[in-house]
């Protein structure tokens, strides 16, 4: 009998500090996964955010670099343009990116950057305790906003793949989920996919995860699931946003 | 060796940053800098660097921050209100202990000011400007020969010790011309080596390497911050700068940094014309500032007079210098107008008299302010000038 | 006969293996782990039919699956 599972080799043996049923853990490994099957260990660069994902550095085994909130992709800018060898990824979270980063990420798609973005969406603020996110959804809980995100004092939540896709540099944007095994397979081959662009030099890509916050949605995981996969995918539907590197590959 | 020729000073930077080597720039456009991003938009891709516009100061400088933890000479430029908005990436710098250039053309503050050359920004630069306990490497060229000539060796400081460096120069500076040449053979980036802290590239041969600036382990930041402290004090020790002019006889010591040490050299030789024995001390590197020099002299002289675009907040490095060894006085112009010579001539020989009624206190700078048609009749001050 | 194995000091007891299974073969242990979990383990021998679900799910990597 053979163990037909292992940890990738381009994670850390270090325990990941994420709480239980975390989704940052579940896309961590099929990060790794993709950068070992893509065999870009010895060129990929990680660039981690601030918020949960913060320690990011410390799990994958590659070249990395801690920045700023929410300048992620300004970061991988920096790295890509002086080294193009690299395959760089900017991991962010969605207060990072889609609130204090929202210049950074819209602007390094608008310059169609040959980067990859893995954006994990749980609605909510996780590291700073619980508070209101851009993609807090309307009547959800958040500790800035106790009685639910209120439509006419706080507006409504920010679909950043739709808006994404609308740029023309941006090359593939994609929103999968984290909720079940074969929506975690499926968004492998989305990531996948995103790593492939760039290391094709086909440019922009983005791999949108819906994810669960249980302990910041005052919840277990079993039911933080099905919050996924009611209200969640309901505000965010899933599916490719756009897609436009097949033309460009039959292009080259 | 290149030929003299007539440059501007933000240009004549922006080629002696490409003459150092430096393959990235990132930056946003600001007046009274805008030559510099200008200048590299096409003076990069023509040496196969990387220029990027960024969407924002904050954006440029987090583009250095990536593009420096590879290991390339990287550097951005701005003015005042976007050197602020850096400083977030700066402290970001420092705490990563990554090497790279930022510049300053400073213009008068705070706020939106105005776009005229100015030196407000003194303190922010030399005590770190953002968050945390931390130091940047400052210099202050005070003609277009040493903004040609900083920026190499800007970049040399900041390998040497891994720290942020800054050229802090002003916006007169930066848009006056004069004549120049390039004493240095250009650098060729290939010949530089590869950091063994950097990141990025195609490295089977290494480990990885991690460039952050976090410390959350119990005492560790206290050693990250220790261990810079050392360097801190071996820059302290063994890197500062300054020119000296008629110091060895001088009763009145000027100390003036960039286009104010300009006019100060004037105004020293207008003195001693006069019979006031004046002399000069001009910081090149502001920090390190130079303590022990200042203190040195402050015990031969009789007066010290600082000549600065701010209101005495290089005074402050003086007074910390001279402790109480001699009176130091103040001629201050601020507001991004620089210093008139026959003021300070005026202000150095009061300050050796001791007569501080002659000396342009507060009140003297309100009223000459206020009677003043300079103002207006200044093109780029004109209602509706570019900003 | 396939099986999984959970390491538990990296199990938090999430329990989102025990949804993903599909024929409900893991449960969680009575007892904790020293990193203070109920870890999950298989209930039962001859129910595991290798999917590798579980290990899909799995947050923290915690499960191998032998077949």
């Amino acid at each position: 009998m053979n163990a037909i599972t292992k940890r990738p080799s381009a994670l850390t043996e270090a325990q990941f500090h994420y709480c239980p049923g975390c989704g940052h853990s579940v896309v961590h490994r099929l990060t790794a996964e993709v950068i070992d099957e893509l065999n870009i260990k010895d060129r990929a660069v990680v660039v981690a955010p601030v918020g949960c994902a913060v320690f990011a550095d410390k799990y994958f085994d590659v070249d990395s670099i801690q920045g700023p909130h929410g300048r992620g992709p300004a970061i991988a800018t920096g790295i890509k343009r002086a080294k193009p060898d690299s395959i760089v990824f900017s991991y962010q979270g969605d207060g990072d990116l889609a609130s204090i980063g929202m210049a950074e990420i819209v602007h390094a798609a608008a310059r169609g950057e040959n980067i990859t973005v893995i954006f994990i969406n749980n609605t909510i603020y996780g590291m700073t305790g619980g508070q209101m996110a851009p993609t807090t959804l309307v009547g959800q809980v958040a500790t800035t906003a106790p009685k639910g995100r209120n439509e006419k004092l706080q507006g409504n939540p920010i679909n950043v793949s739709e808006m994404l896709a609308q740029l023309k540099s941006a090359k593939y944007i994609e929103r999968v989920s984290s909720d079940s095994a074969p929506n975690i397979i499926k968004a492998k081959k989305a990531i996948k996919k995103a790593f492939q662009n760039q290391i094709d030099g086909l440019g922009f890509s983005f791999v949108e995860v819906l994810s669960i916050c249980p302990t910041n949605w005052g919840t277990t995981p079993l039911k933080g699931l099905d919050f996924l996969r009611e209200k969640m995918m309901a505000q965010y539907p899933l599916g490719v946003f756009k897609d436009v590197t097949a033309a460009n590959k039959e292009g080259k | 060796m290149s030929e003299k020729v007539l440059m501007k000073g933000n240009e004549a930077l922006a080629e002696g940053a490409i003459r150092a080597g430096c393959r990235f720039f990132a930056g946003y456009p600001i007046t009274p800098q805008n030559e510099v991003p200008e200048y590299m938009s096409w003076r990069q891709e023509e040496t196969g660097g990387a220029f990027v516009q960024a969407e924002s100061e904050v954006s440029a400088v987090n583009m250095l921050y990536g593009a420096a933890a590879t290991g390339v000479r990287a550097m951005t430029s701005s003015s005042s209100p976007g050197v602020s908005l850096k400083q977030e990436g700066i402290s970001y710098m420092a705490g990563a202990d990554l090497p790279c250039l930022i510049v300053n053309i400073m213009r008068g503050g705070p706020g939106l000011g105005n776009i005229a050359g100015a030196q407000g920004d003194y303190t922010q630069a030399t005590r770190g400007g953002g968050n945390g306990d931390y130091r940047t490497l400052v210099l202050a060229p005070f003609s277009v020969q040493e903004l040609a000539n900083f920026p190499k060796k800007a970049f040399e400081l900041s390998e040497k010790y891994r720290i942020p460096a800054m050229i802090l120069a002003d916006g007169i500076l930066g848009q006056m011309m004069e004549g120049m040449s390039y004493d240095f053979e250009p650098v060729d980036p290939k010949t530089l080596p590869q950091p063994a802290w950097a990141i990025g590239g195609k490295h089977a041969d290494r480990k990885r390497n991690m460039v952050f600036s976090y410390a959350l382990g119990e005492g560790e930041l206290e050693k990250m911050v220790l261990k810079r402290a050392e360097r801190y004090a071996l820059i302290e020790r063994d890197e500062v700068l300054y020119e000296e002019r008629d110091t060895q006889d001088a009763e009145v010591l000027i100390v003036a940094y960039g286009i104010s040490a300009r006019a100060s050299i004037a105004a020293m030789n207008m003195a001693r014309a006069n019979g006031v024995k004046a002399g000069l001390l001009r910081p090149i590197t502001l920090w390190p500032f130079p303590t022990k020099r200042i203190a040195e002299l402050s015990k031969k002289v009789k007066a010290v007079l600082c000549v600065e675009m701010s209101m005495g907040q290089m005074k402050v490095d003086v007074d910390l210098a001279v402790k109480g060894s001699c009176p130091v006085y103040l001629h201050a112009k601020p507001g991004a107008f620089f210093p008139v010579a026959e003021e300070i001539a005026t202000a150095a020989e009061s300050a050796l008299n001791g007569k501080k009624d002659q000396l342009f206190s507060l009140e003297d700078l309100v009223k000459n302010a206020e009677n003043k048609t300079y103002a207006v009749n200044n093109p780029i001050c004109k209602e509706g000038a570019l900003l | 006969m396939p099986k999984i194995e959970v390491n538990e000091a990296r199990c938090k007891g999430c329990q989102l293996c025990t949804k993903a299974c599909p024929k409900q073969c893991i449960e969680m242990s009575d007892t904790f782990s020293t990193t203070g979990y109920y870890p999950a383990r298989l209930a039962k021998q001859d129910c595991c039919i290798g999917c590798g679900m579980c290990f899909q799910v799995c947050p923290d990597i915690a499960i191998t699956v032998f077949r």
